[in-house]
């Protein structure tokens, strides 16, 4: 009987990937830990090993296909006289349930395209566009600015000959060799604190954390020495530093790796912190952070790195910062976020606006300088606000922003401000209770009625 | 597939030539694993062979340093320098021979927050580095650092850290820039016994010899971490050993004589100027008054003070050098003389400038407008 082979999940956040090469033919004889199949994921190319003797039947999916969702049968193996005992095929990643893994809960498809931006839209009328994911967008940036600028240079872990852990850093080896591009020992105080001095130095470093969350152990060189050090010099001391990378809850991946910093480096003055959702976005906003005389936290976010939008096509496509982008016009009420809040709230926008609801939704993008105008503008006209924010609740951006209209848009509220974020708890691993902490739709879509008396 | 991003050395320092008599590397370390090489070369050649010239301007520069000191004591006692202020008086000899061997203006050089002699050293207007002390506008960070956040990026010093030991790897990025630049600097990142025992002092040490950054490590061990004598902090107390791990050499150097120490720098320099990556090099020193003005001292002997005073003192030392030499009384008196009067002016200077004006309270927050 035959035993099918099912496209494996080779990473907790993948949904599909791409069938690069077959390694076997149909008869061939394979025996466990022999390599089928290199299957690449969003992130690396694996190598795909059989689990159970037996002969290769058919091979159901062609090389080279690309966007082979996870539990697709692949090929089949004939269990070599032995009844077919049901086996688990993915050597690798051991998934229970290859098919509808809780994955895709956390990371819904991509929510509609904004249906007006007319903010802030530094693009030029009749420009073309790109469809580009955020990952690749964000590796575009890092090469234009290289090519650019001799003093730029990336260090992390892993971003040189792993091509990234998450893949941002794919090709940059390549081009511009070992001098530019350094992976670092496991050893984030010190790589950040080298990176530092090296921009005090003179240079424009971009510091890669593998995520945020291990940027823990570097903070002090992010706030110490990067944010403070230009004020307690009186201006002599420049430090143009970006530090980058994913930010932020993945997909259950427990506690440690599963938390929204921007409230905490929003909170320093002297840093500037940027938090872009879509591909022009981290395109623009990654370009212009590189060039600021500033230290730049860019937070970035595992969930969006495979989400495809479009990027202008032009030779050098930078955003401001400090500007906030409507994402989509709306009458009734304001939703302010950020990240892949962002998608969450464009997608109850969608699903309010079926109800008579039309949602303004406002993407900050940059979180430290506050555009402050473009929050209280947008209140003015809708009298009403959410905030969306995929992080804890207690002193987050969304109080800040609470804070700020308390201050100065009192008069225009209709209705008490209300914030929508992750559960007060550190994040948990189970899939239910996961789903059950972090912010999502329905979350978004109840708190915007609440406020609109509906 | 790419090259590795950085091989790893494999290629040894080139011995230094020794003199025959010198004895064999220790038959513990490799062959090819030079640790104690420079050790050698500078207990073959301990002192530096100065000119009466150059050592009349190291004493200037010492004594510069103790009066400054010294006003810089009295003025926090009559409540015009506030805060954390950190003295050097006793550990003169090590900034101004170490610093002695650099090129200035070319090679960087930071240090932790005990910095108003290493700023001395570098040849900065005592003026501007005592109005910074009182917290005024025309101090040299216009009053915003104050005692331990003093720079001056032209004369490439870096600071004044106020985190102990986050200048460790700072200086091994302006290391790392030197090397990136290819513009042949070294920097000399300089901290204390206490900072030897931060983890981020390690994650330097192997950084730097893997990649073999042109830098020299700089322990002042100068006994107490704040108030915790050497021994009671720390497990290996010989300071220069603690790069073996990461291969780098390490040199035990006599941090009381300005002459050993720069005979020492230059040892190091050489080998780090050559490509060979980092060196440690601990300066044995010792600090006269407390950790800070704060300080009671109740943890060490006034007679271990006043040993190390009457006995192994830098000033006192390159003085004696000095009239062996034949230099005159009335010489050295002269220069103490014009160091007093130049300290009595920096004191003026800073008393009398006025405080920052309120603006200034938000300015240099960030550098570009968003």
């Amino acid at each position: 009987m035959a035993i099918d082979l099912k496209m494996p999940a080779l990473s907790p956040t993948m949904e599909e990937g791409t069938l690069a090469k077959w390694l076997v033919k149909p008869g061939d004889t394979v025996k466990s830990g022999d390599i089928i199949a290199e299957i690449e994921t969003d992130k690396a190319t694996m190598e795909f090993e059989a689990v159970d003797e037996g002969v290769i039947g058919e091979l159901k999916v062609a090389e080279g296909t690309e966007g082979v969702k996870v539990g697709t049968v692949i090929a089949t193996i004939s269990g070599d006289d032995e009844p077919a005992a049901p086996a688990p095929v993915a050597a690798p990643a051991q998934a229970p349930a290859p098919a509808p893994a809780p994955v895709v809960a956390a990371a819904p498809p991509p929510p509609p395209a904004p249906v007006a931006a007319p903010a802030a839209a530094s693009v030029p009328a009749g420009a073309a566009m790109v469809a580009t994911t955020v990952r690749e967008a964000l590796r575009d940036a890092m090469a234009e600015e290289m090519r650019a600028d001799d003093r730029v240079f990336v260090m992390g872990e892993e971003v040189a000959e792993y091509q990234g852990a998450y893949k941002v850093t794919q090709g940059l080896l390549e081009e511009f060799g070992p001098r530019r591009v350094i992976d670092t020992p496991i050893t984030e105080y010190g790589f950040a604190g080298i990176g530092t001095g090296a921009a005090m130095g003179g240079l424009r470093p971009v510091i890669e954390f593998m995520t945020f969350n291990f940027a823990m152990q570097a903070i002090d060189h992010i706030i110490n020495s990067a944010a403070k050090t230009n004020y307690m010099s009186g201006g002599q001391m420049r430090c143009p530093i970006v530090f980058r990378g994913p930010n932020g809850a993945a997909s259950r991946v427990g506690a440690q790796h599963s938390q929204n910093y921007a409230p905490w480096y929003a909170s320093v003055p002297g840093l500037i912190v940027i938090a872009p959702y879509d591909a022009a976005d981290a395109k623009g906003l990654l370009k212009s952070a590189i060039r600021s005389p500033d230290p730049v936290v860019f937070l970035e976010n595992e969930l969006v790195y495979g989400r495809t939008f479009d990027v202008p096509a032009l030779d050098d496509y930078t955003v401001p910062i400090g500007k906030a982008r409507t994402m989509r016009a709306g009458r009734d009420v304001t939703i302010v976020t950020y990240s892949i809040g962002v998608g969450l709230a464009l997608e109850a926008a969608e699903k309010l606006a079926a109800e008579g609801i039309e949602a303004e939704v406002i993407d900050l993008r940059t979180i430290r300088p506050l555009d402050k105008a473009a929050v209280l503008e947008s209140l003015a006209r809708t009298n009403r606000m959410v905030v969306v924010e995929e992080g804890f609740p207690v002193c987050s951006v969304a109080s800040e922003i609470i804070s700020v209209v308390m201050e100065e848009g009192f008069d225009y509220l209709d209705a008490p401000v209300l914030r929508v974020c992750n559960e007060d708890v550190p994040l948990p691993y189970a899939a239910n209770l996961e789903k059950l902490a972090l912010v999502d739709t329905a979350r978004v879509i109840s708190a915007v009625k609440k406020v609109c008396y509906r | 597939m790419a090259q590795p991003a950085k091989p790893r050395a494999t290629k040894a320092p080139k011995p230094k030539a020794a003199p025959a008599a010198a004895p064999a590397p220790a038959l513990e370390d490799e062959a090819t694993f030079a640790l104690r090489s420079l050790q050698q070369t500078h207990a073959n050649n301990k002192r530096y062979d100065a000119s009466d010239e150059e050592l009349l301007h190291f004493y200037e520069q010492m004594v510069l340093i103790r009066r400054f000191e010294e006003k810089a004591g009295q003025l926090y006692g009559l409540g015009l320098i506030g805060g954390f202020c950190h003295l050097y008086i006793g550990q003169e000899a090590v900034a101004v021979g170490l610093q002695s061997a650099l090129k200035e203006g070319h090679d960087s050089v930071i240090t932790g927050y005990r910095d108003h002699g290493h700023m001395l050293a570098y040849g900065i207007d005592p003026k501007v580095i005592m109005a910074e002390l009182t917290g005024r506008g025309a101090g040299i960070s216009r009053g915003k650092g104050g005692s331990m956040h003093m720079f001056s990026t032209d004369h490439k010093f870096y600071g004044g850290h106020g985190i102990v030991g986050a200048q460790v790897p700072l200086g091994a990025g302006l290391a790392f820039a030197h090397k990136y630049r290819g513009d042949g600097g070294v920097c000399m990142a300089y901290f204390g016994d206490g900072a030897a025992n931060q983890g981020q002092v390690y994650e330097t040490f192997n950084m730097a010899a893997l990649w073999q950054l042109p830098i020299v490590f700089v322990v002042e061990n100068n006994g107490y971490a704040m108030g915790t004598a050497v021994k009671r902090g720390s497990a290996e107390t010989h300071f220069h050993r603690r790069g073996t791990g990461f291969r780098i050499p390490g040199m035990d150097v006599n941090g009381m004589d300005v002459l050993e120490v720069r005979a020492a720098a230059e040892v190091a320099l050489e080998y780090v100027r050559a490509g060979n990556g980092p060196v440690l090099m601990e300066l044995n020193t010792y600090r006269y008054r407390g950790h800070s003005m704060s300080d009671p001292a109740k943890y060490r002997s006034r007679e271990e003070v006043q040993e190390m005073r009457d006995h192994h003192d830098p000033i006192e030392g390159a003085k004696q050098d000095l009239l062996r030499r034949g230099v005159s009384e009335d010489a050295i008196k002269a220069i103490d003389k014009k160091v007093r009067q130049a300290v009595a002016e920096a004191a003026d200077f800073a008393e009398s400038s006025p405080e920052p004006a309120p603006a200034e309270l938000y300015t240099d927050v960030l550098v570009g407008t968003y």
